[in-house]
């Protein structure tokens, strides 16, 4: 028989029951929706990390204490490594390849403004944190290298903490307080948005580090020191030498284990992909699982419709069909059903997803490959679950299912 | 050109095995030539069927030969056997055994779909001629459940038509009919015999196998009486005088 024939059986008994047509390729159309909705959040949320690591700042390298695993997990021994002021001073001084670096000094403090008060983030930096993060001032400019000198009481506030204390007037020269120290504010920084994992970058306050680390009470730490350099192609020379430095300054020698961890924007942007990259498979798993009752689905009405035609099977056997036309006639029909169901979950997985986009701003992504991908992949469950089915359908003896009541 | 188109020798049907064996047919040897309207008659059960459904290859003998239009068929395989029942036989059957939902032409077209000797052919043309033939010109795309039992039947013949066969098997056409249409149907094939299509009608109506030229009796699944009918009667002058009496 001509395929155009077929196709067009195939659609004419599709047609005849709509309804449990529709029913039976609900299985598939929700499948291929989820992959499709799943695929699309995941590549929006990929774009959406590669991005904010991009915000960090350019060709930067960040040092934590503790040493880590291929994972970027920081292992037991972070609890007694640290990082220290003069550990900057001697990536500064003695790198080649670095062209930037800044500790950066922790602690989270209660701020006074005449406006209003604010639990918020220190930061202690040194002037190079500025070009290392690329991170502009909006009013105001940052402070120089002898308010580090001087450790002077200086603060740059983050866009968030401004509005928090201020509201709309002009922070800049403005007194604030800052664990009952009284400090300046010379600048604010430009807005920055969300971090990759979701805090928002804005609600910091900048100082000195030499400030940070003498007047500032309770217990300051340097969770990380940032460096930069001035390319890209400098970059794992910089990693090498920053490795070479601290491990001399930290007593490490010959196979011992670092106590601290060198990254680069890179490394980072991969650590977050790989927990996306778990949610991924996950839902991939439970699409996969749609999928296959979607298939056990179209099996099953594929089993009571030759059932059903088993007269009609005779009428065609007798008039000269053989099994291979039967079995083409039927599989085509599932096929036809799953392709259907392919089309209609993509339908509905593009609808859902640009609705998903529209109410949480998620950027969401839905390539050209990933549809051809979902519609053939129905149509191979198609002919994977209608086979037994059409089969059984091919197998029947004239006169028997002539005979069928 | 061979004049036979139909030779059994010691066809056999055994159904089951052991204590529930049944013979449905014991050594039957039938000849049918070309141009014959043969009716095979006989009781219930007496294995017409079993005899219609060997003779139009939908089963295969226990043992016997079979020769249909010089083709040796018993031990013939599944594929052949279909390309035999498309190439050179048309089946008409008490249940019409039309397909539901699909209109006439559809229906006359079905044969021609699983045709195998790759000739293009106008297959709509065809169906449509064929339904000329049996009177059903002005119901080409009506569906069965739109059609009267004749005409259901009619569709059903011009289906077993369409192809040109050799030979056209019916299994109690008029069946499902009554008096009147039974009547039409064998005029009908009276009309497409006398054109000179070899047809073999089985039934178990006396009324209906008048008009055949050979009447053929079985009983327990053997032949008990074979003879040529004289003059047979004449369906069409019959429905007219059924016509005039009722008016
Ligand atoms: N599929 C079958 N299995 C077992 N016995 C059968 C089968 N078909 C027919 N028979 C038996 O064979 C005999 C002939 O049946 P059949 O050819 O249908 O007779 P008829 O058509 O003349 O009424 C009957 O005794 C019937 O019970
Ligand atoms: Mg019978």
């Amino acid at each position: 028989m001509k395929s155009s024939t077929l196709i067009r059986l195939a659609s004419q008994s599709i047609l005849r029951n709509r309804m449990r047509s529709i029913l039976t390729m609900l299985g598939i159309i929700i499948g291929v929706a989820a992959v499709i909705v799943m695929v699309a959040v995941g590549y929006g949320a990929r774009s959406r990390i590669h991005e904010q690591i991009n915000n960090l700042g350019t060709n930067m390298i960040v040092i934590t204490p503790g040493a880590s695993t291929t994972g970027g997990v920081s292992q037991g021994a972070q609890a007694f490594a640290t990082l220290t002021v003069e550990d900057a001073d001697k990536i500064r001084n003695e790198s080649q390849n670095v062209a930037a670096v800044s500790p950066v000094i922790v602690s989270r403090s209660q701020v006074i403004a005449p406006g209003g008060n604010w639990r918020t983030m220190i930061n202690g930096v040194d002037t190079d944190y500025q070009m290392i993060r690329a991170w502009q001032t909006d009013s105001g400019t940052f402070f120089g290298p002898d308010d580090v000198f001087a450790a002077r009481s200086v603060a740059i506030l983050g866009r968030t903490v401004a509005q928090r204390l201020f509201a709309d007037s002009n922070p800049v020269g403005q007194e604030i307080q800052i664990a009952a120290l009284r400090f300046k504010v010379t600048g604010v920084l430009a807005p920055k948005g969300q971090t990759a994992s979701g805090s928002d970058s804005d609600d910091v306050i900048l100082i000195p580090y030499t400030t940070a680390a003498t007047r500032l009470t309770g217990k300051p730490r340097i969770p990380q020191i940032l460096a930069s350099t001035a390319s890209e192609g400098e970059l794992s020379a910089a990693q090498d030498e920053i490795k070479t430095l601290l491990r001399e300054s930290h007593h490490i020698t010959g196979d011992d284990e670092d106590d601290f961890t060198v990254r680069n924007q890179t490394d980072l942007a991969t650590a977050a992909e790989s927990s996306t990259r778990v949610m991924t498979l996950l839902m991939a798993a439970i699409a996969s699982i749609s999928l296959l009752v979607g298939g056990i689905g179209i099996m099953n009405i594929m089993l009571v419709s030759v059932t059903e035609r088993t007269r009609e099977i005779g009428i065609r056997l007798a008039l000269g069909a053989r099994g291979s036309d039967v079995l083409t006639q039927f599989l085509v029909e599932s096929i036809v059903m799953g392709v259907l169901g392919g089309i209609g979950g993509l339908v509905l997985g593009i609808t859902s997803a640009k609705v998903l986009a529209h109410f949480t701003g998620w950027e969401t992504t839905i390539s050209p490959l990933v549809m051809i991908i979902a519609v053939g992949f129905s149509g191979a469950v198609g002919v994977f679950f209608g086979f037994y089915p059409a089969q059984k359908a091919a197998a029947l003896r004239p006169i028997e299912a002539l005979r069928y009541e | 050109m061979n004049d036979i188109v139909i030779q059994t020798d010691k066809i056999t049907k055994t159904y089951g095995s052991g204590t529930t064996e049944v013979h449905a047919l014991s050594n039957v040897d039938l000849t049918i030539r070309r141009g014959e309207l043969a009716a095979i008659m006989g009781a219930s059960g007496s294995g017409k069927s079993t005899l219609m459904n060997l003779l139009g290859c939908l089963d295969t003998p226990t043992s016997g030969s079979y020769t249909l239009d010089g083709v040796r068929v018993d031990g013939l395989g599944k594929n052949e056997l279909a390309r035999i029942r498309n190439e050179k036989l048309g089946f008409v059957f008490q249940g019409f055994n039309l397909l539901a939902r699909t209109s006439a032409v559809e229906n006359v077209e079905l044969p021609m779909l699983y045709d195998r000797s790759g000739r293009k052919r106008d297959t709509r043309a065809l169906a449509v001629a064929a339904l000329e033939r049996v009177g059903l010109g002005s119901r080409l795309d009506h569906q069965p459940s739109e059609l009267s039992g004749g005409q259901q039947q009619r569709v059903a013949i011009a289906r077993a038509l369409v192809t040109e066969p050799a030979l056209v098997l019916a299994d109690e056409p008029t069946g499902n009919l009554d008096t009147h249409t039974s009547i039409e149907v064998m005029a009908l094939f009276q009309q497409l015999n006398e054109q000179g299509i070899t047809i073999v009608v089985v039934t178990h109506e006396p009324d209906v196998a008048v008009y055949a030229t050979r009447i053929i009796q079985l009983r327990d699944g053997q032949i008990c009486r074979d003879e040529p009918v004289k003059n047979p009667q004449t369906a069409a002058r019959d429905l007219e005088k059924l016509d005039r009496s009722s008016a």
